[in-house]
């Protein structure tokens, strides 16, 4: 029964953090047809310019909780800086191309940001950790729960995947350039036709998404060392989320989220030599049972 | 039967290189052995470009061929290359069969993406399974060639051979099956589905077909490599591996089984240039590569040495 209640704790925390990397994803495929392999770098580059804000404040002696500002900082910046500059300096000259080619463009995209990310930061691993060993996820502490000990940074995951998936859907169902959005996703000539600017909408999704990517990468770093390659790793399990749920599509996402979640929590607690393996067994399986994901087929409406 | 200019130009390469191989010294030796062995895997590939479709996880059957092969080493105890090579061909062979039944009646991303989800299952597994080796892998090393015990030098020129021999092999046949009725329907099935049906040719059975050809020569490319490096690991159908096919086959184009092979080539060798020199801006060097190759040469490399002859 403990157990059980461990596991089910361990699923929502993880789920909460691929809900966070996934949605991005997921909103950039809806609106773009897009599937960004450079998503994984932009979640490295939130985590990497996460330890550079978070050690430079450390290093300057301001309250350890002002760490929490400088992770949202580092999600901002790169998310206005790389968002508009991939999305403006090359992805706009490949729209209207065929959904592979713009996955082959963004895995050149990765390649290049990879390298980019070991040019600035190097190849050693790094912490977000103050000169006295203070990190963001030690300023917040323990609590228990059913004679268990969790960190309280994973309420934060929770709450921030939550109010992410709430503000999204409240932009996309009640806001005008929510609805915008929608009518750009149904049919992008005749939105252009009535007057939408597309092209602006594609940017402010793109760099949305990229926001996001970078709000998972730079939520992440403080638990665990920040090392290369590790947007590599996490893009294929964003992969296996947004495919699951239905690519593009949003409640797609959560769902994916959780059943990944929850099946990794499962595998780890009861038989974790086969961790890896499940996550991509459920991937499989979703694909062969429904080639579009759950939350597909008859459903019109994405996003 | 009568020889077009690509196979008969295969058949004086191969006479060639096994005629220089005494001649060559060992850093061109393994060079052009790691590029035969990428370039088996990337004419599968190509097939499967030719076809209209990218998979995104072919490491799963470089993978499983090179494990087949270091199977045959430790558990079977008989380390002979040809047996190496023919374990993998078969153990790819019918995976690919079987997982062709599904991938058949996929296209485009989702082709992908369930390619990849199957490359990452076989990681997954590989990489928390102790008794072969976990992230380590382990080491193999061929001892004989059918039956011919080889030794120091000898050892080397029989892993060059068997590497020349069977990368020619599998572009001479790639190159006849491409020229044949159902070859050309690759393209066919690129372009228009729907026409190739009313053709009366059955596109499902002809991408299954292709699948498994590719998966083959992934497989057997596995297994070289395996026996040319001696060491095998879960990288191997880690998707960065995969990628790195996926690039070389942009890079070379589909134009004729000499892409995938010349494409190989130029990718090993600016590689061990770039890993010499410059090894943190190598990936950068590749993406930025990438994208000018499909903004400028769709056909990719090929492509410049067809306009520099018109046919």
């Amino acid at each position: 029964m403990n157990q059980l209640f461990a596991v089910l704790i361990d699923g929502i925390v993880y789920a909460s953090w691929l809900f966070i990397i996934a949605v991005g994803l997921t909103l950039i495929y809806g609106v773009m047809k897009i599937l960004n392999i450079a998503h994984g770098s932009l979640y490295a580059l939130g985590a990497f310019t996460a330890v550079s804000f978070c050690s430079a404040w450390f290093n300057h002696n301001y309250a350890a909780a002002g760490s929490f500002a400088m992770l949202a900082a580092a999600a901002v910046v790169v998310g206005l800086i790389f968002g508009p500059l991939i999305e403006r300096g090359l992805l706009r000259f490949m729209y209207g191309k065929d959904e592979v080619v713009l996955v082959l463009v963004t895995y050149a995209l990765f390649l290049i940001l990879e390298d980019v990310i070991k040019l600035v930061w190097g190849v050693d691993p790094l912490l977000v950790q103050g000169p006295n060993g203070e990190t963001p996820y030690s300023v917040l502490g323990n609590f228990e729960a059913s004679g268990l000990s969790y960190p309280y940074y994973n309420l934060v995951l929770v709450g921030v995947a939550v109010a992410t998936g709430a503000a999204l859907t409240w932009v996309l169902t009640r806001t005008r350039n929510g609805k915008l959005l929608i009518a750009v996703i149904h049919d992008r000539e005749m939105s252009a036709a009535m007057g939408i600017d597309v092209g602006r909408t594609y940017f402010v999704t793109f760099t949305v998404g990229a926001m996001l990517a970078a709000v998972g990468g730079a939520l992440t770093a403080p638990t665990v060392s920040v090392v290369t390659g590790m947007g590599a790793e996490v893009i294929v399990m964003a992969f296996a989320v947004v495919v699951i749920g239905g690519l593009g599509s949003l409640p797609g996402a959560a769902l994916g989220a959780f059943i990944v979640g929850m099946v990794r929590a499962a595998s780890i607690h009861y038989k974790p030599e086969l961790e890896l393996f499940s996550v991509y067994l459920v991937m499989a399986v979703v694909l062969i049972v429904r080639p579009k994901g759950l939350f597909s087929g008859a459903e019109v409406r994405k996003i | 039967m009568k020889l077009d200019r690509t196979s008969i130009a295969i058949v004086v390469i191969t006479v060639a290189l096994l005629a220089a191989a005494p001649a060559l010294p060992r850093w061109a030796m393994s060079l052009l052995n790691v590029s035969l062995c990428y370039g088996t895997v990337v004419l599968g590939m190509m097939l499967l470009m030719r076809t209209g479709l990218v998979s995104f996880g072919h490491g799963l059957y470089y993978c499983l061929g090179a494990y087949a092969a270091g199977t045959v080493d430790q558990m079977l105890k008989i380390p002979d290359m040809a047996l190496m090579v023919l374990a993998g061909a078969a153990a790819t062979g019918i995976v690919a069969a079987i997982l062709g039944l599904l991938l058949a009646r996929y296209r485009d991303i989702f082709f992908a993406m369930l390619s990849l989800a199957f490359s990452m299952i076989l990681y997954g597994l590989l990489v928390k399974s102790s008794a072969l080796g976990s992230t380590d892998g382990f080491n193999i090393s061929a001892k004989s060639i059918f039956g011919i015990a080889v030794v120091d030098n000898a050892h080397r020129y029989a892993t060059f051979g068997i590497t020349v021999v069977l990368t020619m092999l599998s572009a001479f046949l790639l190159n006849r099956y491409l020229r044949s009725h159902r070859g050309r329907l690759a393209e066919a099935i690129r372009d228009n589905e729907l026409r190739v049906e009313y053709m009366g040719a059955s596109v499902r059975t002809t991408i299954h077909l292709h699948y498994v050809i590719s998966a083959v020569l992934a497989g057997i490319g596995g297994a070289l490599m395996a026996i040319n490096i001696g060491h095998i690991d879960p990288e191997m159908t880690y998707w960065p591996q995969s990628g790195e096919f996926v690039f070389i086959a942009i890079l070379s184009g589909t134009g004729n089984v000499f892409a995938p092979i010349g494409g190989a080539l130029v990718f090993e060798t600016i590689r061990s240039f770039a890993y010499e020199y410059s090894p943190n801006t190598w990936q950068m060097v590749l993406g930025i590569t990438m994208l000018i190759v499909m903004i400028f040469l769709p056909g990719g490399l090929w492509s410049l040495l067809q306009r520099r002859k018109p046919a």
